[in-house]
């Protein structure tokens, strides 16, 4: 199954990666290589088998309900392409 | 005392310990070091103030009496472990310049343990990438042979080892960025069991592989270096919760008796004859000092590879969507709306491969994809981290080549990434299971450049695999093998 | 052919932990733009997300109170979409297995039940806000509300109007304030609801496509939202056309619904488990120990306020609005046994309306259940006649002291001394011959003025049955 640019397109915005036509080409031709690795995969038979989304297993861990963190709004903020008044700017969010 | 380079750290424990040399002074030794090898690009960020602070708070705990086996010994943090003292990047133009209100975990405690940080250590752009190529801020070179890539992603660890301009590197390895750099430059590099290091405050890639460890000369050195970098962490819900361990506990037992299994599938077609060659004398090293060679099978491995580029995509395409340009990290200066700021922002800060596998991982989550992709990779990781179970129940440990092959040459896989993915074959199914594994020198190959023998151990049996290591420098030299020009 | 609209509600309410879900920051409400975002709430680069046992523990209690299943392993996901307030890039939410699945509440409209079947729910964290004042034309993004837990409650398309989807709304609103999870805060969006609205024709089996109308912070947009909503469908199906499947938002100084094409584009969410999560597990143990710390819930206490009490329902369901209410009444009955009604009725009429006229809380009432039952004892013993009785009412609520020291103080005792009555009695006969005659003529209109006069006389003080009686005798 290889993908089209139509594809690439539809997840480079649903990734919000801009890309230019000539990008969205080579891109293609490489997706689909890496697909065409992937899909060796296929193969194999794996009925009944569990998915493993952890190497070790166990139980999520769980904090106790404190408040813990010291919080430094200058250094937290200190990376911010764009502030004022303590809040982050980007540009006018329509709704 | 002009030999200072070479030792590895155990013997600057033991100097520093005899007062034969203070940590000032090996912290300046260094930082002149990495400063005249400037050309390997190894380091992304050197601060001398705040190593050189460092250094001298280590000597004022000696002479307080503390008499920590890694005290003011010198080493440098790959630049995917955030730190307050120096910039944290991940060697992406995203975050050029970026500076962390935190230390990570691996860097507190190693910090804790009185070592000296020299710097940041250059990488693959996020840790993506097999070569060291894909930084933002330039290749590393290789100090065996400047025209070959020194691997990666943690290539700028592996270098800075091997050119001897740090006795110990940290490094973090998904799917073999600890072990193939290690091969390629000739310096141990071990990579403990997932959950086992902190993942906290390193930047993530794909978060059930990402696995912090370490580069060093020697493997007592890195099994001191994971003692204290080892342990529990409440920050990180995939922390294992185990009482500390003495990794160099077994390092003096011999080998003898020890059933070291060598899956026939590591020695396949796409071996080189000379990686293959030098892997096989290893093991009969082996054989030499009394340790049982037992054939084993490990038929599903060859699709770690396939299985590794669905689960590791997918779970970077989304750890790597907080790079918007709205809280930190690069800003696009030209855009049209709030969506075209994002989008360019990020196409702009980020790098070839890591938007790759973000369109490859968006592609695998996404509707009507998910169960044949994700689902899938996700079982078949499962039958292979089985298969690595079956394996030891006849044998300790498993043997075999780390790569295919040498390191190659700069550029030579650069417009290919598919064959790029392939110098991982050997890394990723350790990584999939989430197991120890280690690259120790054992030879060299085509052109002089070195190649890497991997060991391979069961959950938390790092003590074993670092003692079988331990046991075969002892008989080998291949370690103490400087490149030419750093001696 | 008539229309029928289905609505099936989505509720999101902030648990009322101290610290947020994944991250040890605080989660009070009102503080300075980001002063309450630590790094896990900013997605700094290097942070990881640790599960907070206070909001496992509130799922938890929900679950009990609804008569959920509790998944024993549940699992989180990330919910992928890109938003300035929203900084990791996903939310970390549950999908595939939440922790509470199924359970039912049971909402009373007037006097007919109804019982509405949950879905599920499901612990997820909250947003950041986007704030929309200008900043030479920019938006600002304050992260302090992201991290906070919230419960996100999911009915069955089980309402068939507007009013059931708001009897249901404030019967889950009431619940989750009874077992203490969340404070129900609605101006401060403790407690927002979305709702999935449609319509088809009566007797059709399928439902229609839906909307999902957002942004209803109180009952009455809700109420309004659904109803603009059900109209605008309606429109569009009898002009011939067909109603697409999309989310709206609800407009309140306009009260209309109106589509949000920012959200269009984010349907693929690219839902995965949390690598950086291990399964929630919830024991046996824990579960048990939860239901011994869970208070009588409001329908238990509704059926015995009927069954025990012999309260109407609808007294029964207006008692059982909210826990203090509860409380309330039971701590008059408990000083007045018999006299149930008498309580329910003082609590529903004259409390109610004080608290309403005053726009404060039961909790915040001037007089307490205790002092009340003092007033209420001397209504049952004939001591205060109603009229007397809300005057006394008035000083209580002005802070006068007790019930009884008030009735001594403005001399408000109802005259039982019969002799005493007699004398006034008497007094009102000699001073009013006109109406005696008229009485005696068989003018029984003449008999109700002197009863006035005696009432007069008395300041209100009389009993007017023994008024009666007594005139009746004299005359």
């Amino acid at each position: 199954m290889a993908l089209t640019l139509e594809d690439v397109g539809r997840i480079a915005h649903l990734a919000r990666l801009h890309i230019s036509a000539e990008e969205a080409d080579r891109t293609l031709v490489q997706l689909n290589d890496i697909f065409a690795l992937i899909e060796q995969m296929q193969a194999v038979d794996t009925a009944g088998i569990e998915p493993m989304a952890h190497p070790l297993g166990g139980a999520q861990r769980l904090r106790e309900d404190v408040v813990t963190e010291r919080i430094d709004r200058e250094a937290n903020m200190g990376n911010a392409p764009a502030r004022e008044d303590g809040l982050f700017l980007v540009p006018r969010v329509i709704e | 005392m002009n030999e200072l380079h070479l030792a590895s750290a155990a013997e600057l424990s033991r100097l520093l310990a005899r007062g034969e040399v203070s940590s000032e002074d090996l912290a300046r030794a260094c930082l002149d070091r990495i400063e005249r090898h400037r050309a390997l690009n190894a380091f992304l960020d050197v601060r001398p103030e705040a190593t050189l602070a460092q250094a001298r708070a280590a000597d004022r705990r000696r002479a307080a009496g503390d008499q920590g086996r890694l005290l003011g010994v010198p080493m440098a943090h790959k630049d995917i472990f955030v730190t307050r003292d120096w910039a944290s990047t991940a060697a992406s133009r995203m975050l050029e310049g970026y500076r962390s209100p935190f230390d990570a975990t691996v860097v507190e405690r190693l910090d804790q343990a009185g070592m000296v940080c020299l710097g940041k250590l250059n990488c693959d752009e996020f840790a993506m990438g097999s070569s060291n190529e894909n930084s933002a801020f330039g290749p590393v070179l290789n100090p065996w042979d400047t025209r070959a890539v020194p691997g990666g992603s943690s290539g700028g660890s592996a270098a800075a080892v091997a050119a001897r301009l740090t006795p110990v590197a940290t490094a973090t390895d998904t799917g073999g960025s600890i072990r193939e750099p290690a091969a390629f430059t000739g310096v141990t590099g071990a990579k403990p069991t997932y959950g086992r290091p902190s993942r906290w405050g390193m930047i993530a890639f794909a978060s059930s592989l990402d696995t912090a460890g370490v580069m060093t000369r020697t493997a007592e050195d890195a099994a001191h270096v994971l003692s204290g970098m080892l342990g529990f962490d409440p920050r990180d819900s995939t922390s294992v919760d185990r009482p500390p361990e003495d990794c160099a506990r077994d390092l003096e037992r011999s080998v003898r008796g020890l059933r070291i299994g060598v899956p026939k599938e590591f020695f396949g077609d796409g071996l080189s004859p000379d990686v293959e060659q030098a892997v096989r004398q290893a093991l009969a090293v082996y054989e030499g000092l009394g340790a049982e060679l037992v054939d084993i099978s490990l038929p599903n491995v060859r699709l770690g590879i396939p299985v590794y580029y669905v689960v590791a995509p997918a779970e970077a395409s989304s750890n790597l969507s907080r790079y918007d340009g709205v809280r930190y990290g690069h800003r696009a200066t030209d855009y049209g709306d709030l969506v075209d700021m994002i989008k360019r922002s990020r196409a702009e800060g980020l790098g070839a491969e890591p938007k790759r596998r973000i369109l490859v991982g968006t592609y695998v989550l996404s509707h009507g994809y998910y169960d044949a992709y994700y689902i899938k990779a996700q079982k078949v990781r499962r039958l292979i981290a089985d298969e690595f179970q079956r394996g030891f129940a006849s044998c300790d440990i498993i043997a075999g080549p780390v790569t295919t092959s040498v390191a190659f040459d700069i550029g030579e896989n650069a417009s290919d990434p598919v064959s790029m993915y392939l110098a991982d074959l050997y890394t990723v199914p350790g990584s999939l299971a989430g197991i120890p594994s280690m690259s120790v020198p054992c030879g060299f190959g085509k052109a002089q450049r070195p190649v890497g023998l991997q060991l391979i151990a069961n959950y938390f049996e790092e003590a074993t695999m670092l003692r079988a290591a331990h046991q075969f420098q002892l008989a080998t030299d291949w370690h103490r093998r400087v490149p030419d020009g750093f001696a | 052919m008539s229309w029928e609209v289905v609505i099936g509600l989505e509720t999101h309410a902030q648990l009322s932990t101290t610290s947020k879900i994944f991250s040890g920051a605080p989660t009070a409400f009102g503080a300075p733009a980001n002063a309450q975002a630590c790094g896990i709430d900013l997605a700094l680069p290097g942070v990881l997300p640790v599960l907070n046992r206070g909001a496992v523990e509130r799922a938890i209690r929900f679950g009990v109170a609804v008569g959920a299943t509790l998944n024993r392993r549940s699992v989180f996901a990330r919910k992928n979409y890109f938003y300035p307030d929203l900084p990791k890039g996903y939310q970390i939410s549950q999908y595939e297995i939440p922790v509470v699945v199924g359970g039912t509440l049971d909402i009373v409209l007037g006097t007919s039940r109804k019982t509405v079947r949950l879905t599920r729910a499901h612990l997820e964290e909250d947003a950041g806000k986007s704030l929309h004042e200008d900043f030479h034309g920019m938006t600002g993004i304050d992260l302090n509300r992201a991290g906070t837990p919230l419960l996100e409650i999911v009915s069955e398309p089980d309402m068939r109007s507007a009013e059931e989807a708001v009897a249901y709304a404030k019967a889950l609103h009431a619940l989750v304030r009874w077992i203490d999870i969340c404070d129900g805060n609605m101006q401060e969006g403790s407690f927002r609801c979305d709702a999935n609205v449609s319509v088809r024709r009566h007797g059709d089996e399928r439902f229609g496509t839906r909307c999902e109308i957002k942004n209803l912070n109180s009952f009455r947009f809700l109420e309004r939202a659904i109803e603009f909503e059900m109209r605008r469908q309606i429109d569009v199906l009898e002009d011939g056309g067909s109603i697409v499947q999309e989310t709206r938002l609800y407009d309140p100084d306009r009260d209309e619904t109106r589509s949000m094409r920012s959200k269009e584009d984010a349907h693929d969410y690219r839902y995965f488990p949390d690598p950086d999560l291990l399964p929630l597990e919830i024991s046996e143990e824990w579960i048990a120990a939860v239901r011994t710390t869970m208070p009588e819930l409001p329908a238990a206490r509704r059926e015995r306020f009927v069954e025990a009490l012999r309260l109407p329902e609808y007294d029964a369901v207006s008692l059982t609005g909210s826990r203090e209410m509860a409380d309330y009444f039971e701590a008059l009955v408990a000083a007045l046994p018999d006299q149930p009604k008498l309580c329910a009725n003082w609590l529903m009429g004259e409390v109610s309306a004080r608290l309403n006229r005053d726009q404060i809380d039961l909790a915040q009432a001037p007089v307490s259940a205790v002092r009340l039952a003092g007033l209420l004892k001397r209504i049952a013993d004939g001591t205060l006649s109603g009229k007397l009785a809300r005057e006394v009412f008035d000083a209580l609520w002005n802070g006068e002291g007790e019930a009884d020291e008030i009735i001594e103080r403005r001399g408000l005792k109802q005259i039982s001394d019969s002799g005493e009555l007699q004398t006034i009695i008497e007094q009102v006969i000699a001073a009013n011959p006109k109406s005696v005659e008229e009485f005696r003529a068989g003018k029984e209109k003449a008999f109700n003025a002197l009863v006035g006069q005696v009432m007069k006389a008395t300041r209100g003080k009389a009993n007017p049955q023994q008024v009666n009686d007594l005139l009746r005798q004299t005359l």
